[in-house]
C-alpha cells in the first residue's frame, strides 16, 4: 500500500530517481500529479491519514514553499492521536548545483526544522540515502527527505543490495579528531572532508560529524564530540542567519560552555537569494571553512 | 538570457524549468539537423492538409482537441442564465409540482428531524455558555442545520467526512454524543483532541470524521488522497469534504478539484454556500456563477441545489455518492443556504448585515421548519411531538454541559504527547523542565 507520485514521475522523474518503478508497479502506484505542490503534499496527508504509505515528491526544494501550510499539518497533535499522517514521506532535491540560480539550488530545510511534528532528514551519499530513505519511509511520522542533487550524478559508492535501514536521529562520526569539531549534513560533506585533509596538512586534527536528521537531531553525539575537542564549526550551504546552524550552535553553547575554548563559528551561505554567476563566492567552501 | 547559453551547449535540460520558447527552440534545431530528408516529407503533409478546408480539420493538439473556427468569438463571463438550483419543496414545505420526492420513510425523516432540532438546541445552548464565559469560543451551525443532517443522512457509515467547520450536525447524525460535544467544547480530559484545540473542533476515528481544524480548505486535498486510497482499496466507499463559499477561493480548492478530476477519486466536494465568510459577503467572494460553474472547468460533474431543502439535499447527496463510488469520479455539490448565526463568538454581524435580513432568514426560511412542515403534511409530526422533543432536547443538553464543566482538564503530559508517535529527547527534557518549573511556584499554576 506504497505510492509514489508528483510531477513527472512517472516517466522516471527529472532526476531519474522514478525510473522503472512504474512499469513494475502500474500507473496507479506510481503517477504523475498535476502542477501544484500544495496538492501533491495534501493529496499525500490523505492518502497516509488512511494507513497508506505516501512517497510524495517535490521536484526542487525551492518549490516545496506552496506546500508549506500542508506539510505543517499537526495531524497527530490536534486530533489526540486520533489520526496521524505518519506514512507520508516528501522527498525533494535540495542545494547548489553549479548552474540552479535563485530556484534550482535552495536549501530550505531551516523552515521545516522549525515544525514540531515533522522529521528532516538529508543523506550524505547513496548508501546512506537508501538506509535514511527506507527509515524514513517507515517511520510513523511525517518526513522530508532532502536529496542533495549535487551527488546524483557525482556521487558513486557501493550500495547494498537488500533491505536495510539507517536509525534516524542519529548523528554520525565519520571522521575522528582531537582538535576541534565540524558539523555539517548532506554534499557539505564532501566540502568538509577536503577542509578537513587541508587542515591535517597542517597538523590539526578534525572530527567530521554527520548530522543526517536535523529534527530531532543528535545533540547527545554533538555534544560528546565538542566536549572532546572545545571547538566547534557548522557548515551549511543555506544563508547563515536563521540557518540551523544557529539552532547547533546555541545548543552547544548552552550545554558545553565551559568546555568551549572558542567561539562556535558558522561558515554558510551568505543572506542572499542564491546567485546564479556568484555561486563560487556565495557557498561555504573548503577555503573559507579552513580560514575558520 | 542565461539559459539559452546552456541549452545550445547540450547541458542535460532536465536540470531546468525551459520556458516553452527555449524548448522550441532546441527541439526545432536538432529536428532540422537530423532529419533532413524528412523535412521533405514534412512539407507534403503540411501541403495536403491545406487542400482541406478549414472548416474540416480537427485540432489535435496535446492540450485539447477542438473543432476549428474562423470566426473569433470570445466566451461571455456569464451564461445568459445562471445555473438553476433544485428544489423538491418549497419554503413552506410543500412538494413542488412534478417532483421526484426521495424515499425517506417516516423513521427516516423523524430521525433527520430530531437531530436537526438537538443541533439547533445545543448551538444556541452553547452560545450562550461562551457568552456567560463558561467556555471559551463556540460557534454555530443556525440555518445550515437541513443541510447539514440531510447530506449526512445519504451517505454511509464507511464514507469518510473531510468537514470544515460548520458541520457539526453531519457528526451528530453519524452518532457524536452529546457528552462528546460538551466534552471537546469544555477541554477536559475525556474530549476528543486532549484539550489541545479550540471549541468546535471535533473529530472521530470511530465515525470517520476527520478532525477539524482552523485553517481553510487544507481538508480539500486530503479528501482527495483518501478518496483515491479507497479506490485503490475497492472499498465501496467515498470521501466527502464540505467547506465554504469563501474556502473555494483557496488555492486548496483548485488543487484539489483538479486533482479529484485527473487521478479519477471517488470524492463528493460539498460547498456550503452560506452567503457570507465572516463578513465578506458572496459578492466580494467570486465575480462567476458561484461555485458550480467551476465543476465544468475541471472535468467534473456538479450540481447546484437549495441546501435549505432537506429533501433535495438528500438526493443529491445519494445520487453523487452512487456516481463517485460507481465510476470513481468526482461530483461538486454547491449547496445555497444562508448563515443565520454570526461566524463565531468573536463576531457581530449586525455590523456588516442587517437585522431584518438575519430576521427573516432565521424564520420565514428556516429550513427546520420548513423540513417540520413537510413531516406533519404526512401526519408523522405533530405539536405535542415538537414540545416534547424541544423539552427533552434542552434538558439533554443543559446536563451534558454540566457534566462535562465538571470533569478535570487533561493531564500536564498531554502537552507533550502525540507531537511524534513517541516523545524525542527534547520534549523529555522540556517536559522535566516545565515540571520542575510548576513544582516550585504556587498551587494556582499547577495543573495535576
Amino acid at each position: 500500500r506504497a505510492y509514489v507520485f508528483g510531477e513527472d514521475v512517472k516517466f522516471g522523474g527529472v532526476f531519474r530517481c522514478t525510473s522503472g518503478l512504474a512499469d513494475a508497479f502500474g500507473t496507479h502506484r506510481v503517477f504523475n500529479t498535476p502542477l501544484c505542490e500544495q496538492g501533491l503534499v495534501g493529496f499525500g496527508i490523505g492518502l497516509a491519514a488512511m494507513g497508506n504509505r505516501a512517497i510524495a515528491e517535490i521536484q526542487f526544494g525551492d518549490y516545496i514553499f506552496p506546500a508549506f501550510d500542508q506539510a505543517t499539518a499537526k495531524f497527530r497533535y490536534r486530533s489526540g492521536n486520533a489520526f496521524n499522517c505518519g506514512g507520508l514521506t516528501v522527498r525533494s532535491p535540495y542545494g547548489a548545483v553549479g548552474h540552479g540560480g535563485h530556484y534550482h539550488s535552495q536549501s530550505p530545510e531551516a523552515f521545516f526544522c522549525h515544525v514540531p511534528g515533522l522529521k528532516v532528514v538529508i543523506p550524505r551519499n547513496p548508501s546512506q540515502a537508501k538506509g535514511l530513505l527506507l527509515a524514513s519511509i517507515r517511520d510513523p511520522n511525517p518526513v522530508i527527505f532532502f536529496e542533495p542533487k549535487w551527488l546524483y550524478r557525482l556521487s558513486v559508492d557501493e550500495v547494498p543490495e537488500g533491505d536495510y535501514m539507517l536509525p534516524l536521529s542519529k548523528a554520525e562520526v565519520i571522521r575522528e579528531g582531537t582538535d576541534i569539531t565540524l558539523v555539517a549534513w548532506g554534499a557539505q560533506l564532501a566540502v568538509m572532508q577536503q577542509a578537513c585533509a587541508e587542515a591535517e596538512k597542517e597538523g590539526i586534527s578534525c572530527e567530521l560529524i554527520d548530522l543526517r536528521t536535523l529534527i530531532p537531531w543528535d545533540k547527545e553525539l554533538v555534544e560528546a564530540s565538542v566536549n572532546k575537542t572545545g571547538k566547534l564549526i557548522v557548515s551549511h550551504e543555506a544563508p547563515v542567519t536563521g540557518g540551523f546552524g544557529a539552532e547547533i550552535a546555541a545548543t552547544i553553547a548552552e550545554r558545553c560552555f565551559l568546555r568551549l575554548e572558542a567561539p562556535i563559528a558558522r561558515v554558510c551561505g551568505l543572506d542572499t537569494p542564491f546567485p546564479l554567476v556568484f555561486e563560487p563566492f556565495y557557498m561555504p567552501t573548503a577555503n573559507k571553512v579552513s580560514m575558520a | 538570457m542565461g539559459l539559452l547559453p546552456l541549452l545550445l551547449r547540450g547541458a542535460p535540460k532536465r536540470f531546468l524549468r525551459a520556458s516553452g520558447s527555449y524548448r522550441s527552440l532546441y527541439e526545432s534545431n536538432s529536428r532540422r539537423r537530423r532529419h533532413g530528408t524528412d523535412a521533405a516529407a514534412a512539407d507534403q503533409a503540411v501541403n495536403s492538409r491545406a487542400d482541406h478546408r478549414p472548416d474540416d480539420q480537427m485540432l489535435d493538439f496535446p492540450g485539447a482537441k477542438a473543432a476549428f473556427t474562423s470566426r473569433m468569438e470570445f466566451i461571455s463571463p456569464n451564461a445568459a442564465e445562471a445555473v438553476p438550483c433544485f428544489r423538491i419543496l418549497d419554503d413552506l414545505g410543500r412538494a413542488l409540482d412534478g417532483s421526484d420526492i426521495p424515499e425517506v420513510d417516516s423513521s427516516l425523516a423523524v430521525k433527520m428531524y430530531h437531530t436537526m432540532v438537538r443541533l439547533q438546541t445545543f448551538d444556541s445552548i452553547f452560545y450562550e455558555a461562551q457568552r456567560q464565559g463558561r467556555i471559551s469560543f463556540y460557534l454555530t451551525n443556525i440555518g445550515e442545520e437541513a443541510l447539514n443532517v440531510a447530506s449526512a443522512a445519504a451517505l454511509t457509515k464507511d464514507d469518510v467526512v473531510f468537514p470544515q467547520y460548520r458541520e457539526h450536525g453531519v457528526l451528530m447524525w453519524r452518532g457524536f454524543t452529546l457528552d462528546e460535544f460538551a466534552n471537546q467544547c469544555f477541554s477536559n480530559e475525556a474530549g476528543h483532541g486532549k484539550g489541545r484545540q479550540m471549541p468546535i473542533h471535533y473529530g472521530s476515528e470511530k465515525l470517520n470524521y476527520f478532525t477539524i481544524s482552523s485553517p481553510i480548505a487544507t481538508q480539500l486535498p486530503h479528501a482527495v488522497g483518501a478518496a483515491y486510497g479507497l479506490k485503490m482499496d475497492r472499498k465501496n466507499a467515498c470521501a466527502v469534504t464540505y467547506f465554504g463559499d469563501g474556502g473555494s477561493s483557496e488555492g486548496d480548492f483548485h488543487a484539489a478539484c483538479n486533482f479529484a478530476a485527473v487521478l479519477e477519486a471517488p470524492v463528493l466536494f460539498v460547498c456550503r454556500n452560506n452567503g457570507y465568510a465572516i463578513s465578506t459577503p458572496a459578492c466580494e467572494q467570486y465575480k462567476g456563477d458561484g461555485i458550480v460553474v467551476r465543476g465544468r472547468g475541471y472535468g467534473m460533474t456538479s450540481i447546484r441545489v437549495d441546501g435549505n431543502d432537506a429533501l433535495a439535499v438528500f438526493k443529491a447527496v445519494s445520487a453523487a455518492r452512487k456516481l463517485a463510488v460507481e465510476q470513481s469520479k468526482p461530483v461538486l455539490i454547491e449547496a445555497m443556504t444562508y448563515r443565520v448565526g454570526h461566524h463565531s463568538t468573536s463576531d457581530d454581524s449586525t455590523k456588516y448585515r442587517s437585522g431584518e435580513e438575519i430576521a427573516h432568514w432565521r424564520s420565514v426560511r428556516d429550513p427546520v421548519l420548513r423540513f417540520r412542515r413537510w413531516l406533519e403534511s404526512n401526519a408523522w409530526w405533530s405539536v405535542e411531538d415538537e414540545k416534547e422533543l424541544r423539552g427533552a432536547a434542552r434538558k439533554e443538553v443543559i446536563s451534558a454541559m454540566n457534566q462535562a464543566e465538571k470533569k478535570n482538564k487533561p493531564p500536564l503530559s498531554e502537552l507533550f504527547t502525540d507531537v511524534y508517535d513517541t516523545l524525542p529527547r527534547n520534549l523529555l527534557e522540556q517536559e522535566a523542565t516545565l515540571r520542575d518549573t510548576v513544582s516550585k511556584n504556587p498551587p494556582s499554576l499547577a495543573p495535576h
